[in-house]
């Protein structure tokens, strides 16, 4: 049975305003790390609360762990673990306080799933007698997560919570991930940065509150329908604009130091070197490349 | 029932570690009962007095010595024209001034009419007024005790008693004044933030996300209230006794009990403001502007409500803290039973249960 069945979930915030959440559909298996990929203001946030019984949807229907949003909201309350975007614990509470209340107001001790958190919460356990406002923001977000877990909810959601930290955290952060799904607890993750949706089992594109694919990271990446060059070694400004010229580049953006130059069958990579270097750009370095996550995401953004 | 113990330890941690809720909490009720125990009195104390005298026989000799004796007064006896008297006036130095005509004992003793003239500062109102009720009760006193015991033939004699504070002191209107606004104060504002707190910094969207129960939520944001809110009460109790010599008259265990039944009322209405808002600051402005103002408007304590014009009369019985002013009152100062106050502790239960019963219903239960 799907964890999370999503049929057709419409929002909006007020009458007249343009949806938040537009007619949207998925499912996300038992067990399954998945992750909802989408920059701000696409909907993510309140796709979650929805599913997390805190809004009510205008249409559609929706089941997480096989309850039915609506009707059943309580029961799922009492079974989910939720991670707001925005830091949520109490700031005048130690680290230690925090986790013993929010274990109590699942009912349940923190002895009883302490082998879940054990990994993060070691990390975090030599400031325990700390206040929760005086963490740095990694720190904060595994004791969020923490906090979330303490009950060993049978599925959880995470709304953003890497955003505003350092990579070596959010490492650690995706790497407990990996671990919580092999405890079989499902998980539901949104996030804005591209590079961490391949560490999910499978993935949503979403935009303005439309899902753009579902599919493996992998299955994203072989689908993606064009030839992609990276191309580097000049300023950006000259390449793009040299890019941009080319009757055969269907289109080419800025992908860290590098341009990502995606073309029709016929661009090869020596007609794009040869070009470059006619026009004025002799320097320029092109190789074919894979398609990332963003490069999907950026032609399907372009294509809807 | 141990969930809720823990979520009521949080509150009293929220709480205890906030100096400024802290501060607000304790240091507010002492403040404001010494404030209005010894700065803001309306009794007049050791008033100059200035006596022109121009007697100068044994009977104006005698009443200046008893005007010296009372502890309103300090005698200035000073040989002035009544033109430096105007002036004295004028520069504010003197709040009031007797004047003995000549020949003044010599009058009175042979049956003529003897008059004592009292001047008085009349641009405040209020002290003017004080002034020369004292000095003629001053006078009066010394005639009629001069006449002997035996009353004249005719005319009609005034008995005045003043009852339950018989030395018209301030300080028993006040404190129970002051009661109804500390409780007001601390109980609405405290709930109302504590409670949008949670909205604003989103801990609440994670509460509502478990198995507890809204309505616990508020049970446990009123409970450290409530017993806070007593040692508060204690406080001023002990206070107003040791400090200030107003003692409770009557039953101090109904006393307490209905100060609860007034923390409740306020609680409730604390939670009332705290679900139909969304930020601290909306919530501690309605606290301060919609309670505090009226409070101290209609609850009679600083101005009589039988002086109001009927609609503001109507308006002060929606005002819990008249009603528990008038409880208090009546328990404190005049020492009466429950007999007396069973009215007002039956329109404060009822105001507790509208409110209650509106915001549990009004609760939301989700975001929006």
């Amino acid at each position: 049975m799907d964890a999370i069945c999503v049929e057709n979930i419409t929002k909006a915030y007020g009458k007249g305003q343009s949806p938040a959440v537009d007619g949207i559909s998925f499912s996300v298996g038992a067990g399954e790390l998945f992750g909802l990929i989408g920059p701000d203001g696409a909907g993510k946030t309140t796709l979650f609360r929805i599913l997390i019984t805190l809004l009510l949807p205008d249409a559609g229907h929706a089941t997480v762990g096989g309850l039915d949003i609506v009707r059943e909201y309580q029961k799922i309350r009492s079974t989910v673990g939720y991670m707001p975007g925005k830091f949520s614990l109490y700031t005048d509470l130690t680290v230690e306080e925090n986790l013993h209340f929010f274990a109590s107001v699942f009912n349940a001790r923190v002895s009883d799933n302490y082998s879940l958190i054990r990994d993060l919460y070691e990390q975090i356990k030599p400031f325990k007698d700390r206040r929760a406002g005086k963490l740095s923001g990694g720190m904060k977000q595994k004791l969020a997560l923490c906090c979330a877990l303490i009950h060993r909810p049978t599925v959880l959601f995470l709304d953003e919570p890497t955003t505003g930290v350092d990579p070596v955290s959010r490492k650690e952060f995706w790497d407990m991930l990996g671990r919580l799904r092999s405890e079989g607890i499902t998980i539901l993750v949104s996030t804005p940065y591209m590079d961490e949706a391949a560490r999910c089992d499978r993935i949503a594109l979403i935009q303005q509150g439309h899902i753009l694919s579902v599919d493996t990271p992998q299955g994203l990446r072989a689908g993606y329908p064009h030839p992609l060059y990276a191309v580097g070694g000049a300023p950006m400004p000259a390449l793009l604009q040299r890019l941009a010229g080319h009757p055969d580049v269907v289109s080419s953006y800025a992908f860290g130091e590098w341009a990502h130059a995606a073309g029709t069958t016929t661009l090869g990579e020596g007609v794009l070197q040869a070009y470059l270097r006619d026009a004025g750009l002799p320097e320029a370095i092109v190789q074919a490349t894979d398609a990332t996550i963003e490069d999907c995401f950026m032609d399907l953004m372009k294509r809807n | 029932m141990q969930q809720l113990a823990l979520f009521i330890r949080k509150e009293f941690i929220h709480v205890l570690r906030d100096r400024r809720t802290l501060l607000i909490l304790f240091g507010m009720p002492v403040m404001q009962i010494l404030i209005f125990g010894f700065a803001l009195s309306n009794e007049v104390k050791n008033a100059r007095l200035v006596v022109v005298d121009h007697g100068r026989d044994v009977a104006t000799t005698a009443l200046i010595a008893r005007l010296d004796a009372s502890r309103y007064f300090e005698v200035d006896q000073v040989a002035l024209s009544p033109k430096a008297l105007e002036a004295a006036f004028r520069r504010g130095d003197v709040k009031v001034a007797v004047v003995f005509p000549a020949r003044f004992y010599e009058r009175w003793q042979h049956g003529q009419e003897a008059t004592v003239q009292i001047i008085a500062d009349a641009s405040d109102p209020n002290t003017a007024n004080t002034l020369t009720q004292y000095v003629s009760a001053i006078v009066y006193d010394h005639a009629s005790e001069q006449r002997g015991v035996q009353a004249p033939p005719y005319g009609i004699r005034v008995e005045t008693r003043m009852l339950y504070n018989p030395q018209l002191e301030g300080a028993p209107n006040y404190v129970p004044g002051v009661m109804a606004l500390v409780l007001m104060l601390v109980c609405v504002m405290m709930t109302a933030v504590s409670i949008v707190r949670e909205k604003e910094t989103g801990t609440l969207e994670v509460l509502l996300v478990s198995p507890f129960r809204p309505v616990l939520v508020i049970v446990a944001k009123a409970v450290p209230y409530l017993l806070l809110s007593l040692v508060n009460v204690g406080s001023i109790l002990m206070l107003s006794t040791w400090a200030l010599g107003v003692p409770v008259q009557g039953n101090l265990f109904l006393l307490l009990a209905e100060s609860v039944l007034f923390i409740t009322t306020c609680l409730s209405l604390g939670i009332f403001i705290s679900v139909q808002t969304s930020s601290q600051q909306v919530a501690m402005l309605i606290s301060l502007m919609g309670m505090l103002l009226p409070t101290i408007l209609f609850s009679g304590f600083m101005f009589p409500i039988e002086n109001m014009p009927v609609p503001l009369q109507v308006i002060s019985n929606l005002v819990p803290a008249k009603w528990y002013y008038i409880i208090v009152k009546s328990i404190m100062i005049k020492g009466l039973g429950f007999a007396a106050v069973w009215k007002e502790t039956l329109i404060l239960a009822g105001m507790t249960a509208g409110w209650l019963i509106i915001s549990v219903k009004r609760f939301n239960i989700r975001l929006a």
